[in-house]
Formats: C-alpha cells, structure tokens, sequence
C-alpha cells in the first residue's frame, strides 16, 4: 500500500512565509480550549467520535482526542472523510488524489459527530462534508471545530468550536502548517500571489 | 500553334530555347535568346527544368466502376498536373479490363478527355480471378495496343498461371507486372510487419509475402525466357532479388512508389488510414534500400500506383479501410526530395527513371523521347526551387487520401506539353 | 491525468500510481451501505460496444453509476467480417447527445484512437478493449490486483502465458507493469509471440517450466481452439499439446512460490489453458479481478472527467 504521508506532503513554505499568527503554543492551547469545550457541550465523553477532514483535519482530530484523554481518561475514536467526490467544483479543477475516509467500528450511527478542519472560509467544504456523512451514516448530531476561522462564508455554515477567528482579507491566504506534515505548528498569513 | 519555351534547362543542364510546331520539337538552341513577340507563344522557362513528359507505368483511374473515386477525366487531369504526358490505367475497374471491349473504351475515354494519354493494362486472368488467362492477344490487337499485363490488386499467385501469363504475352512482346503478394501469408494483413504491428496489434504484412514471390517470378521469367515487370517493390530484400536477377542477365524491370521512397510504416502508429496501402509502407532501412536501388538502376522505374479512394472508405477504422492513396500529382516533387536533393541522382536521371525506361517497358513509341529536334513535343517544365505544403483539397483528382496533406514538398510544375498542346500552364490546367 | 485512455503506454508512472491509489480509496465503497459518490453527477458515460462483452459492459457500467453518472448503453451491429454501423456515424450521434466520456469496444485495432482523434467527439475516450491491440482498464485492474496481494511490484516477477499474438490483455499488460516496476516474461509457443516482441523490453520464453518457479504471479490467457486450424492460422497443433506444454495445471502449480497468485482475465478455457482445480484454487484471485474491475474503472473515470468540463483542458 502506499506510504500515505508521500502523498499528503506538500511543498514546504519559502522564505517569505508570511506572518504568523499562531505558533505551536497558541495552536496547542487553542486544541485544549476546544476539548474542553466539546467535552462542555457533550456533557462528557459519551457517543463523541471525532472525524477530521484530510488532510490536516485529520492529525488536529487526534490531537483533540490526546487532549480529551487527558481530560476524561477515555479514548474518543477518530476517523477521517474525505470529501473530494463530494465537492462541488469537481468540474473546475484538475482531477485531485483521493484521501483516506476511515470511519470507526460501529460507524456513525447516533453518534455525536465532531467533522475537525483547519480552516473555515467559504463553508463549502463542510458543506460536502455533511454530504458525504450522509452517504456513510446517520449521526444523533454534528458539530464542527476548526483551528481558523477566517470568516468570507458563502453558504450558512457555522463552527461550534473555533481554536481563533482570524478577520482577512480575500486577498490573503492563510497557511496551517502542522509537525505531521511540515515539520513545524504555525499558521501564518501572507498576501496571495496573484 | 507555335511555342517557344525560352530558357528551359533541358534535363536540368544550360538554358535553351525549345521550339515547338505542329506537335513536334522544331529546334532545341542553346542559350537563352528570348526572342519576344512576334508568331510562337513564348513561354518562359528561365530557371526551369524541362524533362520529357512523364510516363506512369502504374496509375488507377477507376472508370468503368468506381467513378465516385475518379474517372478518366479527373485522374487525367491530375496526371497532368504532376507533368505527366502517359499513364498506364490498371485493370481492376467493374468491369475489369479483361477483353478488347474495355480496354478500347478506356483508351478512348483517354483521347476524348484529352490531358494526357492512356494506356490501358490488359488483366492476366479473367476477371483478376486468377484461374485463366483472359485474351491477351485480342487486348494486344485492338486499338489500345496493350503490351502491359497486370491482375495488380491481385498477385498471379498460381505458378503454371503466371508461367502460361509469361510465355504467351512474348507473342507480341508483351509484359506481365506482377503485383507480388503471397496470398496466404498475408491474409487480413494491414501493415508492415514489425515490430510495430506487433504493438499495434494490426496484423503484419511480412517482406517475404512479397520478396517470395518476386524470387518465384524471376526464375520463371528466366526460364521462359520473358519480360517480368515487378510492381511496387518495396522491401530491400525485393531489391536485391532483382539485384541478382539483373545480375543474371534476365529480362526483369522493377519500379518503386514515391511513397516508398519518402513515408515509413512509422505513420500506421497514427491509425490513420490515409497511410493504408498496399504493399505496405515500410521500414527506414527499407527506404533506403529503394532509393538506392532506384539510383543504381536495379529498380528501374518511378509508378506512382495512383489510387484514389472516396472519402468514406477512408474514413473509418484502419482495418476497415481501402488501401491506395494518391500520387499522381506529388510524384515528381517526391522524387526530387528522395533522390535528386539527395544528390543520388540528376535530372537526366529523373528522365530515365519517370519517362524514357516506363515508356520502354511500355512499349510506347511516342513517349519517352528525347528532347531533341524532330522529337514529339511531349514535356513537362518543372520548378524545382521552393516549396509547397501539400493541400489535400487542391487536386484535381476526385478522392482526397493524398498522405502528404500539410507537409512541404519541394518544386512544382509549371507546364506540360502533350503533342505540342498545352495541357498545363502556370501551374494550371490550360 | 490526460483526457484519453487509449493505452497503458499512456500512463507514467505517477499517473499509473494514481489510478491504482484513486482505486485503493474507492475499493471501500463496496463495504458502505450506500455504493454511490457524486462525482460525476450530471456527467454522460456511453458505452459503445461494437463487439459483445457482457462482463467489460457491466463493469463500466457499475463504475459509472457508482459515481453517478447517466449511463448509456450502445450496442452497434456489424463485425470485422461485415462492416455494419460506420464508427463516424455513431460518433456523430454520440456527440449530439452530449455524452462526456465514451467507452469503447472495438474489434478493430485502433478505433478509440480514431475515435478520440478524428475530431467526431469531444468527449473523453476510454478504451475498453480494441482488436488485438490493447485493453488499458485490464491491465489497469490486474495491476491493481497484483499491488493488492504483492505490494509494490518494483522487480516482481510476472508470467504472461498463453496467446500473446492476438492478446490485447497482454499487450496492455506488459506495457503498465513494466512502467510500474515490475520484470515481464511473455510465455508462448514461438508461433503465438509477436514478431518484434524482443522490442517490447520484457523477456519472452518457450518453456513455462522454467519460468514459473521464480514468478511472483502468473496470468494466463485465453487460447481459442479455432487458432489451430490453417483457416485459423495453425497457431498450434492441438488443444491437447498445448495443454501439455503450456496449460496450469495442478501439478505445475505446485512448483510456484507459495505467495505467488494466479490470475485470468476471463473469460476462462477450464481445461485449455488452466485446470479447473487451478482456476478455484487458493491462489486464484480471478473473483477478486472483478471487484477490482469496477473500482479501477472508477479510478480513471473519476480522473478522466474532473476538471474536464465539456472538453476543457484536463
Ligand atoms: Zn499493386
């Protein structure tokens, strides 16, 4: 089978990797905010399973589950989706890797569903999300946590857990960088290259 | 009507004046004089090379049968076009030409349509069924005169057939053109063998189909002691049989295809089925074998093998489709890229090899003369300085499957002379 | 990915890797309640059959509609014998319905070429098998089988054994698993060899006894008993010698390595080439090629039409 990680990778940033915004501390502390949070909300552990969003949604998922063990002393399975097939600018674009959708034993079914994404922006990603959930299970519930939320939505889709609202400029980009792919936690912004 | 061609490089030498009169070549004076005006139309030659009008030993205008592909007329014309002054039109029409009767109409569709003359090729065999001969002799005496006999399409495959087909056209000094192709190994077969069939998966069309039965046709000639023509040679081993039957002493023409000379079975990878043709384009190696054996003299004859074909049936899958293509127009434009800008031979080779030897093994009187005083005004000036991209709907033939479409061919003719008449000018058909 | 599929040679290595990769996620599909993506919603996938094959049909046609995809079936008449329904006309209807992909079944060598090149259509061609020429998907689909049960096929040994002459399996075959790594040997009897195989950069034999104890897998092809006939050809001189000195039979199967595989493209000759017992044995992975079928066939679906909107650049 294929190393996944050599597929995942990508080109590290350059010199000019603009500003960062949140380094590994701010990052780590913004992932326990959110499982405490969720953990909040859920009133405990119970029925919780976290499924990330590759690529990066996924390690942020494991790492929310580390945080939750800590907490409650109980593993939280986590799982990924991969949502390529379920996205609606499949015509537009060249034709992309499909990443790994790896659901649970027990799958979905009357689970309190936690979809984990680096970055909210326009909300269509969680809108094939929540589509391609659908094809796989039927969840009691679903709530969302991203690390950014760098607003510009364009379909009515909110978080429920946000590690920061990031307010930017449609011209700017925003880089999650994390150890499981780059080496380094940070997320940084820079003016796209237009 | 008079003509001056002032300044035509006979056979490619120094400028000359050509005079023509009443059909005849009246004086052929060196150096340029230009006399203008006055009674002969001037025509000026400068810089062009006049060679005798040009014989195809090998042309398929298709009348009676497949008039949808091309008639006499526009297959004619083309020749015309291509500097051509003769052809010989193959046999394998509906009906074929296998008695006096079509073989007089063919001919007589040829003056009536007036661009260049025909000769009708008589089949060997009735109906190119290959199981008895048809009436050579009645083809020889009626008004076509036939000397040449060809199933071409078809190989004289049965070897007492193709022996009887020798000794009986020696009566009237006949000749039999074998289009020489070993039925049974190249049954369904689309292209040259090679490696490349194999990776086409289109089945191969081996040299030794054709080189088998060209060694056959020689010893038989030799033993009968009668005139073989082989047809469309086109693998290098074919070259050397006729190498060692020349060698021999025996009486064996050949003739090569311009695009044997210039295209490789490399174009099949295309799918394409304007490459389609039979026998097969094929490899480098065997390219250059041809134009060496056409400059050395062991492949004695340029023949076109003309062969028009209607839009649909090349159209279509590989397999599915005719094979020919057209080569009327092209063929001196060839020749010069393949053997005269290749320095293998001069224009006084290219008189030899595309008028003075076809008209021989024609045995035509009036063809293939000399461009000398007293001679028919039969010739062609040609333009062999720039060149042309081929385009596949500028002919004058009918069909279209030219397989040069889009690819630059050097020279050009300018004006070919039939008996004295014009029956190209400018480029043009006057 | 380009936005033809008309043979393996098309493929480098990435790109082949990437079918095999896009194929591994879409294998799962099968164990989800719901067999179905979106991703070709509102996409036109024809298939165009000029020669019967039930088993390719219906795998393309599960592929197509596990992705959502209208699916049409065209069944054109006429054979290599009797020339039929014109592939110019068909195309030309084709077009005007509007389909995106066409995947074609030719028996004539070259026609997805034509097809794709000819300016008819516009759509994505996919070979499915033309002539004796190639079957991409196949090789495509035994790759992926292979990949499965060997890992990566870098410096595997795979056994191509039958009629490789008129075998568009083989010829796809041996051009993807050499792009994929893997060492080729095509085995047959000399008359069943192309001419000009030496050129295809894979080894060749006569003596299936010597190569199939050092191959990490072994394909067999079909063999019809018409080839041995002269009208046939006279490939060979009967079914019982060939049997003998080129079948897989038990007995040969016992001098393989214990993880090597046994495949067949099907449809399969029990008794000509293979033995009944070897076709059901353990080492047979002939059922699994047919699951594998469908989510290779998927794979180059999805990657063919993605980001290839109505003919735009891929
Ligand atoms: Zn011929």
């Amino acid at each position: 089978m294929p190393a996944e990680a050599a597929r995942l990778r990508e080109p590290a940033p350059g010199p000019s990797g603009g500003r960062t915004v949140l380094d590994a501390r701010d990052i780590s502390r913004a992932l326990t905010r959110i499982a405490h949070e969720i953990l909040e909300r859920n009133k405990g552990a119970e029925d919780l399973l976290l499924l990330g969003i590759p690529s990066r949604g996924v390690p942020l998922a494991r790492r929310i589950a580390e945080k939750i063990a800590d907490v409650e002393g109980f593993d939280v399975p986590v799982g990924s989706l991969d949502v390529t097939m379920y996205r609606d600018d499949l015509r537009m674009r060249p034709a992309r890797a499909l990443l790994p959708t790896e659901i649970p034993d027990g799958g979905l079914d009357g689970k309190v569903v936690v979809l984990v994404d680096d970055v909210l922006f326009s909300g269509r990603t969680i809108r094939a999300a929540l589509d391609a959930m659908n094809d796989v299970g039927r969840p009691k519930t679903v709530r969302l946590a991203v690390l950014v939320d760098r607003g510009h939505r364009e379909l009515p889709i909110r978080a429920d857990f946000v590690g920061k609202n990031l307010p930017t400029s449609l011209v700017e980009s925003v880089k999650v960088r994390l150890e499981e792919f780059d080496d380094v936690d940070a997320v940084t912004i820079r003016e796209s290259a237009r | 009507m008079r003509y001056l061609l002032s300044g035509a490089r006979v056979l490619g030498g120094e400028p000359s004046d050509i005079s023509i009169e009443d059909g005849v070549i009246t004086s052929v004076v060196p150096g340029a004089a230009g006399r203008a005006g006055g009674d002969p139309e001037v025509v000026d030659a400068a810089g062009l090379v006049a060679l005798p009008g040009l014989v195809d030993l090998h042309t398929h205008l298709r009348e009676p049968g497949r008039e949808d592909a091309e008639t006499v007329e526009t297959g004619t014309s083309a020749a015309a076009l291509g500097g051509f002054t003769a052809v010989h039109a193959m046999a394998n029409t509906d009906p074929v030409a296998d008695t006096a009767g079509v073989v007089e109409q063919v001919w007589r569709l040829g003056r009536e349509a007036g661009h260049c003359d025909v000769f009708p090729v008589g089949a060997v065999t009735v109906g190119l069924q290959g199981e008895r001969l048809a009436e050579l002799g009645a083809m020889a005496d009626s008004a076509a005169r036939v000397r040449v006999f060809s199933d071409d399409g078809r190989c004289v495959d049965d070897a007492v057939l193709m022996r009887r087909a020798l000794e009986y056209v020696k009566a009237f000094d006949g000749v039999v053109a074998q289009h020489a192709q070993e039925p049974r190994l190249t049954v369904g077969a689309q292209m040259n063998e090679g490696e490349l069939s194999g990776r086409l998966g289109l089945r191969g069309w081996p040299a030794v189909a054709e080189e088998a039965v060209i060694a056959r046709d020689c010893l038989l000639a030799a033993h009968v002691e009668s005139r073989l023509h082989v047809c469309h040679v086109s693998t290098a081993g074919s070259v050397e049989i006729v190498r060692w039957a020349k060698a021999e002493g025996w009486n064996v023409t050949a003739e090569a295809c311009p695009h044997h000379l210039l295209l490789t079975d490399e174009l099949a990878a295309t799918y394409d089925p304007v490459y389609k043709v039979n026998p097969p384009l094929r490899s480098a190696n065997d390219v250059e074998a041809l134009r060496q054996g056409l400059a050395d003299g062991t492949i004695d004859v340029v023949a076109t093998d003309h062969a028009p074909h209607p839009h649909e049936d090349k159209d279509c899958e590989w397999q599915s489709a005719a094979f020919g293509m057209l080569g009327l127009e092209t063929a001196l434009s060839v020749v010069q890229q393949t053997m005269v800008d290749t320095g293998l031979i001069d224009w006084a080779g290219v008189a030899e090899r595309m008028s003075h030897v076809p008209a021989r093994i024609g045995r035509l009187s009036d063809h293939g003369r000399p461009i000398a005083e007293g001679e028919p005004a039969n010739l062609v000036l040609y333009d062999p300085s720039g060149s042309h991209v081929v385009d596949a709907m500028q002919t004058a033939s009918l069909s279209r499957n030219t397989p040069y479409a889009g690819r630059e061919l050097p020279g050009s003719v300018v004006a070919t002379f039939l008996r004295g008449r014009p029956t190209v000018l400018d480029g043009k058909l006057a | 990915m380009r936005r033809h599929l008309l043979s393996a040679a098309d493929l480098d290595r990435p790109e082949a890797e990437l079918v095999l990769q896009t194929a591994d996620e879409l294998r799962s599909l099968a164990d989800r309640p719901i067999k179905k993506l979106p991703a070709l919603r509102g996409r036109t996938v024809v298939n165009l059959f000029f020669e019967d094959s039930t088993r390719t049909r219906i795998s393309f046609e599960a592929a197509a509609k596990r992705l959502s995809a209208d699916v049409i079936n065209f069944a054109a008449k006429g054979s290599s014998l009797s020339k039929g329904e014109s592939l110019k006309d068909t195309a030309l209807t084709l077009e005007a319905m509007g389909a995106d992909a066409v995947v074609i079944r030719h028996w004539a060598s070259g026609a997805p070429h034509l097809l794709a090149n000819s300016g008819w259509v516009r759509s994505s061609v996919v070979n499915a098998g033309d002539g004796t020429h190639e079957h991409p998907t196949q090789a495509l689909l035994d790759a992926f089988t292979l990949w499965r049960h060997l890992g990566s096929l870098d410096g595997r040994r795979i056994a191509i054994v039958g009629d490789v002459l008129h075998s568009r399996v083989a010829r796809s075959n041996a051009l993807l698993l050499r792009t994929l790594g893997a060492e080729v040997t095509l085995v047959a009897p000399p008359t069943l060899l192309p001419v000009g195989v030496d050129g295809w950069g894979v080894e060749t034999s006569y003596d299936v006894d010597a190569v199939l104890p050092k191959a990490d897998a072994v394909m067999m092809l079909r063999v019809q008993r018409e080839r041995m006939s002269l009208e046939g050809g006279g490939f060979f001189p009967s079914a019982r010698e060939y049997s003998r000195r080129y079948g897989l039979d038990s007995r040969r199967m016992a001098t393989l390595q214990d993880h090597t595989v046994v495949m067949h493209p099907g449809p399969m000759i029990r008794g000509m080439e293979i033995t009944a017992d070897v076709a059901d044995s353990h080492r047979s992975v002939i059922v699994e090629q047919v699951t594998n079928g469908v989510a290779v066939r998927m794979a180059v679906l999805y990657l063919l039409l993605s980001g290839n909107d109505s003919g735009g650049q891929a």
